[in-house]
């Protein structure tokens, strides 16, 4: 399978949900140090526990950033547990290509930062 | 030119093709490929001539002896250090830094003193100045980096002060290939009785190295970037700067006389060479820089250079491409990083890969240089003496795919 399908340059050319949200639940930076990729993720939460709304704001490569955009699709409407719940597979199924091991981090990035976005928010709750 | 397929014969590894695509190694900064006269060392030293060594009587151990200090002789030969035991062996140029950071740092700098490095600094010559300038409550000046990207001299004639302790320099660099004038900074350095280490880890595979010429204290370099094994790194020092160090590892082979409480050094360079070194790979390089020799490192540089000119000339030709490269190439050593507009690095690497094209992408483990380039992340091409013009053809093959593909 080629790694730069077509669903992935689509969202890697114009990412969904980009851009930064008013007044987020929670904002949160991620860098992957290896290659220098930033990407920041707003959330907003209702009261149900569930994601209302997503913005996000990659800078980065294909895979990190179509991966972001899927992502964020995929995530309007889910509660934290399922969130929570998401393992790697989940990733890759979603972007439906095949990930080489030194492109897994850049694959990742995105619900890992998401992951430790809802752990703090999680942290500042049990304050 | 090199008689290019005559050495890239000499390679075992360019006989392997991936998917019937030949092997495009550009990446020989980070560390580059061996040739079968330094693998045949390594197999039949482990087959016919293996022990310790400095411990045995017998034949087999002071064989071993034999050939170790002969690579150090050879090596010593190679940058024209006075004596061999100017020669410490180390892991790499990494672990060799760290060595005189803390055994020169730790015993002559002091509070309020200066340690001064500059902005093309790989992460090796950079850290570990950062953390004894911690320790020591110290102060770490840098040197900027001019537009053209070489060094701005001025600024580091005023930087040098009476309390300037040491300044580590690398004399290429592995992001811009930025060849450093260092003789001018070791005069500068000397009027201010400053010690200087030179990072030669770029530049010693590529260019004619004379220490005694150059003058510095410290030349710091590795084996597995000029065609030797892993595992080798080197330290030189001048003899009286190096004596008046203490050690940096204790233990076995570094010691003159053990009692239960107290005990006493060995001589140079054992001194520096607690426990059983790398032997082998130490015994293999050896035969590495004969095989530089016999090329001639003068030849390298001139074909290195061809070569930086015939990717420049390519590689500019396409208007998403920046180069990151002194605009003169006599400033240059066989390194050319870019960036193209609109294809992150990492992607343009994977597209590279796929043509069995081998490039580094990233930071270069010099995250402070990429990033006042005002890039997150950059990619790089490097030349080897077994690199051809039609290398740099395949790979300007793959841009033009990549660039299609992410139109």
């Amino acid at each position: 399978m080629d790694l730069f399908s077509e669903t992935i340059l689509d969202h890697y050319k114009h990412p969904s949900n980009k851009g930064s949200l008013k007044n987020p639940t929670i904002t949160i930076s991620e860098v992957n140090p290896l290659c220098g990729d930033k990407l920041k993720i707003d959330l907003k939460i209702d009261s149900k526990n569930r994601i209302k709304e997503i913005g996000i704001t990659p800078q980065g490569c294909a895979i990190s950033t179509a991966s972001a955009s899927l992502l964020s699709e995929k995530l309007i409407g889910k509660s934290l547990k399922e969130i929570e719940a998401l393992t790697e597979k989940d990733i890759f199924k979603m972007l439906g290509i095949e990930i080489n091991p030194g492109r897994i981090k850049c694959a990742m990035l995105p619900l890992v930062t998401i992951k430790k976005a809802l752990l703090m928010k999680e942290l500042k709750e049990k304050k | 030119m090199l008689n290019q397929s005559k050495i890239k014969n000499q390679f075992p590894i360019f006989s392997h093709k991936k998917d019937g695509k030949p092997l495009v190694f550009l990446d020989s900064a980070s560390s580059t490929q061996k040739p079968k006269i330094v693998i045949d060392v390594l197999k039949n030293y482990y087959e016919t001539s293996y022990a310790n060594v400095h411990r045995g009587i017998y034949d087999l151990s002071e064989k071993s002896t034999e050939a170790y200090e002969k690579s150090r002789k050879t090596i010593s030969k190679f940058i024209n250090a006075k004596s061999a035991k100017e020669i410490i062996f180390t892991r790499n140029t990494t672990e060799s830094i760290n060595l005189i950071a803390y055994s020169f740092g730790n015993s002559n700098i002091n509070k309020n003193d200066e340690i001064i490095v500059s902005a093309l600094e790989h992460h090796s010559n950079l850290v570990p100045w950062q953390e004894l300038a911690k320790r020591k409550h110290a102060k770490l000046k840098i040197i900027p980096l001019k537009k053209d990207l070489t060094l701005d001299f001025e600024s580091y004639k005023k930087l040098l002060t009476k309390k300037t302790k040491i300044v580590a320099i690398t004399a290429m660099s592995n992001v811009t290939g930025t060849i450093v004038p260092i003789e001018k900074f070791v005069k500068e350095a000397r009027k201010y009785n400053a010690k200087i280490l030179i990072d030669g880890a770029q530049s010693v595979p590529h260019l004619k190295t004379d220490v005694q010429k150059i003058d510095c204290d410290f030349l710091v370099f590795s084996a597995h970037k000029m065609l030797g094994p892993t595992g080798v790194g080197i330290l030189y020092g001048k003899e009286a700067t190096l004596d008046d160090m203490p050690p940096f590892l204790y233990g076995g082979d570094m010691i003159s006389e053990v009692k239960q409480f107290n005990s006493s050094y060995a001589e140079l360079p054992n001194k520096f060479e607690a426990g059983t070194p790398n032997i082998a790979d130490v015994i293999a390089f050896e035969k590495a820089i004969e095989f530089i020799e016999e090329i001639g490192l003068e030849n390298i540089e001139k074909h290195e250079k061809s070569l930086l000119k015939y990717a420049k000339e390519k590689f500019s030709k396409y208007p998403e491409v920046k180069l990151y490269t002194p605009k003169d190439c006599k400033n240059a050593g066989g390194i050319l990083s870019f960036t193209v507009k609109g294809i992150h690095p990492h992607d343009l690497a994977t597209i590279f890969n796929e043509d069995n094209v081998c490039i580094r992408t990233g930071q270069h483990c010099a995250a402070p240089l990429v990033e006042s380039l005002g890039e997150i992340a950059l990619n790089r091409m490097s030349f080897y003496v077994y690199n051809d013009f039609n290398d740099i053809d395949i790979a300007k093959k793959s841009l033009k795919k990549a660039l299609k593909l992410f139109k």
